[in-house]
């Protein structure tokens, strides 16, 4: 063995003892709440407001960001969608690999063309679902999102719908890893999703 | 002698070996519950700190799925949620008769006063029931 071979092996001891470690730990930890284990999403196919089906089985390879809602919501929807937006502007070209779901609790007023006008608004890569009632609620039971009707305060809209208003964070295997509650500021989703999306 | 203690807990340092407050669900808890037994596991008000105890970790140790707080659970799986901005935080939580769940947060006892509050408060709560 010569001496620059060995300068070499101790250079990765270095390495693998001081510097490796450190980096990471460097924030390692995710911002948002962690499943352990996790498990599968579970998986829907429902209408799609890009004009086909949409399913989670179909991102395999991508981190979904799954949001309950409705386009009525006079609050937490547009807050959340317009973070979001912020977190795909933040991420810059990786947000390519990443896929933003909104699957209406609303399915009587959020039809698809009024979907994809309210998505477009935020970002038009974000794609909405929606289905019939049925289907609606087995999905929210598959993902324990309550959503009921309540009279708004506002007469013009009728009602509003109480919902969860976390997000699902679902890694690029369909692993439903994440919950976000809402009001997590854009940089701990960012960092989250940096996270997921390292290879 | 109550102003020593009332000194010694804003001065000593607050500590806890691990920075989750641990709530479990346990094996027969939905089979209890379906007997009519009143199983109420989780308070509808959890106070954390941050620095010291900043995470809500919640396990499920039945047999069935448990929306649990926040989220559903799946038997055998955990789900930690840290905090990390002192507030009042609002979930829904179909556990709980009000429908909702509370997770306050303090800011860090790393100061005499919050110190000493936050050691108040603790002490008033373990005597107060959930």
């Amino acid at each position: 063995m010569n001496v620059s071979t060995l300068h070499r092996m101790l250079a990765c001891l270095v390495f693998l003892l001081f510097l490796q470690p450190a980096l990471a730990g460097e924030d390692a930890e995710f911002k948002s709440g962690v499943f352990d284990p996790p498990r599968m999403a579970p998986d829907f196919v429902l209408q799609g407001s890009h004009g086909a089906p949409v399913s989670m089985s179909q991102y395999r390879g991508k981190v979904v960001i799954l949001e309950f809602g409705f386009t009525h919501c006079p609050g937490v929807c547009p807050v959340t969608l317009a973070n979001l937006a912020r977190v795909f502007e933040k991420l810059g070209p990786a947000s390519a690999e990443v896929q933003v779901v909104f699957v209406t609790v609303d399915p009587d007023r959020d039809s698809l063309p009024r979907l994809k006008e309210f998505l477009s608004f935020f970002n038009p890569a974000f794609v909405g679902a929606t289905g019939t009632a049925q289907q609606l609620e087995a999905v929210r039971q598959a993902y324990g999102v309550t959503a009921t009707r309540a009279p708004s305060a506002n007469k013009k809209l009728g009602y509003e719908v109480h919902h969860s208003s976390s997000i699902f964070l679902i890694d690029r295997a369909g692993k439903l890893r994440l919950q976000t509650p809402f009001g997590k500021p854009v940089d701990d989703i960012v960092h989250d999703l940096r996270l997921l999306l390292r290879p | 002698m109550a102003v020593g203690v009332a000194l010694a807990a804003a001065l000593i340092p607050v500590k806890f070996d691990s920075r989750e407050e641990v709530f479990e669900i346990p094996n027969g808890t939905w089979a209890r519950r379906m007997a009519g037994e009143k199983a109420e596991i989780l308070p509808s008000e959890i106070h954390l700190a941050l620095g010291v105890r900043n995470v809500l970790l919640l396990r499920n140790r039945d047999d069935v799925p448990q929306i649990f707080g926040p989220t559903l659970i799946m038997p055998g799986q955990s789900f930690r949620l840290p905090f990390d901005v002192a507030s009042d935080y609002q979930f829904a939580c179909t556990a709980h008769t009000s429908g909702q769940m509370t997770v306050v947060v303090h800011e860090a006892p790393t100061s005499p006063w919050p110190r000493l509050r936050w050691r108040a408060f603790k002490l008033w709560k373990s005597f107060s029931p959930r």
